[in-house]
């Protein structure tokens, strides 16, 4: 066993975990966050994108002891319970960027790094490049890429990160 | 996925330490390779070396005419840095071409390099540049370090510390994708260098990477996609599977070194 401690959504996280544990496992199984999904288990997919000390990684393919001393936030760390959602998480609402939502955790925590790098105003063509590591089987991307243009202006304006 | 024992050195001489202590030890940087090998069940090492707490592994700076890079910089870093994009251009475009953004949020050079996959981006620069690849034991020139598929002049425990590229006159990456993978169906790496030119090709090799001579001669001669002109590459040991057969890709290394030597030249 090994034991780890890490920053989840801003609280201190200590475990005991045996090494081979994957970071999206210790999220869902060991914390009980289960916003973060496992789609395919195998780095294609983006199910899984969480992002450690701010940049996003896929979680599937990420040891839970390579996160320790580490900063984790997950789609339940962008806004806190019962207070507005976050931009992103809102322009994907309202645009309908989602249909089973399965995909959806790891596009909006890409989408949330992407502006981050690359900032508020995104071409359609950068953020569909961005997308590379992230499918979706239901909506056929289009209302995806809306969603985060508009998301990306709305961050602008918002206090949330 | 089986058990392992995780190991976190600080240095890299205790890593090296951990490798020669613990049989079939394994190093991890990204593990953005090994880890979807080892829950697949293909590799299972005992014990894990983990080198991304080592301090000072990732530096990238230059050092005289050389732009040297440490092993666990990740892609991103190395698409990013201003240093890299000063020195040589096409070496931060293809890092930046390297999968996805999350895969190059956490992906090594050290990593990909030791790893030598065929369809790899990396390892047509280091081979067209004329890298040096620095381990904990020695240098080795980039001829001598890839030895065909997935197998490389490392031993079992050495370390690569650091990536050393001359830097060229002209360079540029051009890298035809599969698809689905990301990785490069072919991806041909051209650089002139001071005394000749080298052209080296990835994804395409039944062996890995390799140069395209024919080529080279004649932009030795001339810098310009013109040059080749009428030089065909041969299908022979080149891959055929279901992305593309052995002739598409042999076609594909023409196209992909004219568009490299063009993209080359209009950098200046
Ligand atoms: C979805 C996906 C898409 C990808 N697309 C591409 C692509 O388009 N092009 C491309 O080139 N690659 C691609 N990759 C591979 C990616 O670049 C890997 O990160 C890289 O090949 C391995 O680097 P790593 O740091 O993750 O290595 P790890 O997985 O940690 O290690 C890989 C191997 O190298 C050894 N090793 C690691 N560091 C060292 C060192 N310093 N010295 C000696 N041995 C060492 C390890 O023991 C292991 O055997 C992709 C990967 C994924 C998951
Ligand atoms: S579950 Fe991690 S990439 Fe699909
Ligand atoms: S909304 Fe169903 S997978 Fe994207």
């Amino acid at each position: 066993m090994a034991k780890i401690s890490m920053i989840v959504n801003g609280n201190p996280v200590n475990a005991n975990v045996d090494p081979r544990t994957l970071l999206v496992q210790f999220l869902r199984e060991n914390l009980r966050l289960t916003g973060t999904h496992v789609g395919c288990d195998t780095s294609q997919c983006g199910a899984c994108v969480v992002h450690l000390d701010g940049r996003a990684v896929k979680s599937c393919t990420t040891l839970a002891v390579m996160a320790d001393g580490h900063e984790v936030k997950t789609i339940e760390g962008l806004a806190a319970d019962g207070a507005p959602l976050h931009p992103m998480q809102e322009a994907f609402r309202e645009h309908h960027g989602l249909q089973c939502g399965f995909c959806t955790p790891g596009m909006i925590m890409t989408a949330v790094d992407l502006v981050h790098r690359k900032g508020h105003e995104l071409s359609d063509e950068v953020i569909r490049e961005e997308l590379e590591g992230n499918l979706c089987r239901c909506t056929g991307y289009q209302n995806i890429v809306a969603s985060i243009a508009a998301g990306a202006k709305a961050m602008a304006k918002s206090d949330l990160a | 996925m089986y058990e392992f024992k995780y190991h976190r050195p600080g240095t890299v001489r205790q890593a090296a330490n951990l490798l020669v202590k613990n049989e079939d030890a394994k190093l991890i940087a990204g593990g953005h390779t090994l880890v979807p090998v080892m829950k697949q069940r293909l590799a299972s090492p005992p014990h894990l070396v983990d080198l991304s707490h080592i301090e000072g592994l990732d530096t990238i700076e230059m050092k005289g005419r050389s732009l040297v890079i440490g092993a666990t910089a990740k892609h991103a870093e190395v698409a990013n840095s201003a240093v890299v994009g000063e020195a040589i251009p096409a070496l931060a475009e293809l890092a930046g071409l390297i999968g996805d953004p999350a895969v190059r949020h956490r992906g090594t050079i050290g990593g990909s390099l030791a790893n030598n996959d065929p369809t790899a981006d990396y390892p047509a620069a280091v081979l067209a540049l004329g890298a040096t690849i620095v381990t904990n034991k020695r240098r080795l020139k980039a001829e001598e370090y890839f030895q065909g598929l997935f197998s490389t002049a490392l031993e079992a425990d050495e370390i690569i510390t650091k990536v050393m590229f001359p830097v060229p006159k002209k360079a540029a990456y051009v890298k035809f994708r599969n698809q689905a993978s990301r990785y490069a169906l072919v991806g041909v790496f051209v650089a002139k260098r001071p005394s000749d030119v080298r052209v080296a090709v990835t994804g395409a090799g039944s062996d890995g990477v390799f140069r395209v001579t024919a080529f080279e001669d004649a932009l030795k001669k001339r810098f310009s996609h013109k040059v080749l002109d009428g030089i065909a590459v041969s299908a022979d040991g080149l891959n055929s599977d279901l992305h593309g057969s052995a002739e598409y890709r042999a076609h594909l290394i023409g196209v992909l070194t004219r568009r490299a030597v063009e993209a080359a030249n209009a950098k200046d």
